[in-house]
């Protein structure tokens, strides 16, 4: 499987990538569905535990919506419990998405976004992930196979934090990371473990010295105080998040952000997205700076929370910003688009929005330079 | 809706501890009716503590002794798997005739 390259360095898929943590982490119980382009990560997985890296539980479920709930089950049971899923997966299992998050079940889940049926696409956009934006998920997307696996290694951490308490969806492009070898570093799996320590929930339903009830009716009376609590899970998980990446950018020496700031210093027009596609704006802000132009790129790593203060300060004075949007939402517009209009709200920056990289849709450089010119169309690479 | 709890004070996702929750007075929606309980027939065979949805059947160790008026929403199960026809269902105002039991001491217990 995997083929070492050089001292401490492997070459790995992102779906490899993100099972080697999640078996480094060794949860309790895995139930899990399968679905392109997630399968290698639980065939990754998989194989690991019969292999004895790892001693986990895994639950081989009738569907993604039953995936999810044994999940629920055992996280609230006190069992550290994790899932893997995308596109059509995460659409099954949308409902329960939302009571896991709803029951605060700290669940960690990698996610290998892919676009949504009809027609049927197997290749990668966020649709999926955007689908389930308001369900009180905490979302993170990489940008690289290393970015995955080093998610995938603190997300326990911020899902099962006491103020937090939510599930973790570690997103990655589906086939552009899930499928593709890149080199990474592992970390040591002693230190892997320290990390991440001990499952303690609050309550767990196996306690027989305190009983709960899990799962609980709540009406008029109480249900906007609970959904409410959300709200101040998610503005927490902003710290812990903040908390957690600094924690372990001194583990293994390399940055991490909810924001990724790439050549801001005096840009005037900054693009900002999510995903692998960062990649390829990158090399071709490159370029346009040795051309004289000032251009930036801010990447989002946590969608959800939505760091709209961090934004705003990281866009200081910049007087376009152009939202790349790896979703559509027809009769409105994209969850990034409206997020990025609220958070430049009273800003008096440009604001300009494009839907790009639709069912696996590459964004090529000569795209992203019509981008930064202005010259690209609404939907990037429509035939019309 | 005065005397409700603030978030702050919920446990994340509702998660309901005994101490949380009141105990519900089910025998306040009682239908009218409510059950007896002739001991001199009665067998101690306890199908009606098995079947009650409520608790509302009151045993001390494994004997029946009556029925608790908190919780009994006089549902009529009790009467219906009695299989010596101990238990009648009676007009709530129905005094309790000597050797018919029926507790009603609020306590929930």
């Amino acid at each position: 499987m995997a083929v070492k390259t050089q001292a401490g360095a492997q070459l790995l898929t992102g779906g490899e990538a993100v099972a080697y943590a999640m078996a480094q982490i060794d949860p309790d119980v895995f139930p899990v569905y399968p679905i392109t382009p997630q399968t290698p990560i639980i065939q990754t997985f998989a194989k690991l535990v019969a292999n004895g890296k790892a001693s986990t539980e895994i639950v081989n479920v009738e569907s993604e919506h039953s995936a999810m709930s044994a999940a629920i089950g055992s996280a609230m049971a006190g069992a550290r419990s994790m899932t893997a899923t995308s596109s059509q997966g995460l659409a099954l299992m949308a409902e329960v998405v939302y009571i896991a998050a709803g029951m605060r079940a700290p669940i960690v889940m990698a996610v290998g976004n892919r676009a949504l049926s009809a027609p049927l696409n197997i290749h990668c956009d966020h649709s999926d992930s955007m689908m389930i934006r308001d369900s009180g998920v905490i979302q993170i997307f990489a940008e690289s196979v290393q970015e995955a696996y080093d998610h995938a290694v603190m997300a326990a951490r911020i899902a099962e934090h006491p103020d937090v308490m939510l599930p973790v969806l570690v997103c990655q492009d589906g086939f552009t990371l899930t499928h593709s070898e890149e080199p990474l570093t592992l970390t040591p799996d002693e230190d892997v473990q320290s990390f991440v320590g001990e499952y303690k929930v609050p309550l767990p339903l196996l306690d027989v010295e305190q009983v709960t009830t899990k799962g609980i009716f709540a009406l008029q009376d109480y249900y906007t105080e609970l959904r409410y609590q959300m709200n101040a899970a998610m503005e927490a998980a902003e710290t812990v998040i903040a908390d957690v990446f600094a924690e372990y950018s001194q583990l293994v020496d390399r940055p991490f952000g909810m924001l990724e700031e790439y050549e801001l210093e005096g840009a005037e027009k900054v693009i900002f997205l999510m995903g692998s596609t960062a990649g390829t704006v990158k090399d071709v802000v490159d370029e346009l700076r040795a051309e004289g132009e000032a251009v930036g790129l801010l990447r989002l790593v946590s969608y959800r929370p939505f760091p709209f203060e961090a934004i705003r300060k990281a866009l200081g004075p910049v007087k376009e910003v152009i939202v790349l949007d790896r979703s559509d939402a027809p009769g409105s517009v994209p969850s990034l688009h409206s997020e990025m209009a609220a958070a430049l709200y009273g800003s008096s920056a440009k604001l300009r929005a494009h839907v790009f990289g639709l069912g696996g849709r590459e964004l090529v450089p000569d795209e992203a330079r019509a981008i930064f010119a202005g010259e690209a169309p609404t939907h990037i690479g429509l035939r019309s | 809706m005065s005397g409700l709890r603030p978030w702050q004070e919920l446990s994340p996702g509702g998660t309901i501890r005994p101490t949380d929750a009141e105990k519900p007075k089910t025998g306040s929606w009682r239908t009218g009716i409510k059950p007896l309980a002739d001991l001199s027939k009665c067998t101690n065979c306890l199908l009606c503590w098995l079947y009650c949805p409520d608790s509302a059947i009151l045993i001390e160790d494994t004997t029946f002794v009556g029925f608790d008026d908190y919780f009994c929403k006089g549902c009529e199960v009790c009467a219906a798997v009695c299989p010596v026809g101990a238990i009648e269902m009676v007009p709530e105002e129905t005094e309790t005739p000597a050797g018919w039991v029926m507790r009603s001491d609020e306590s929930g217990s």
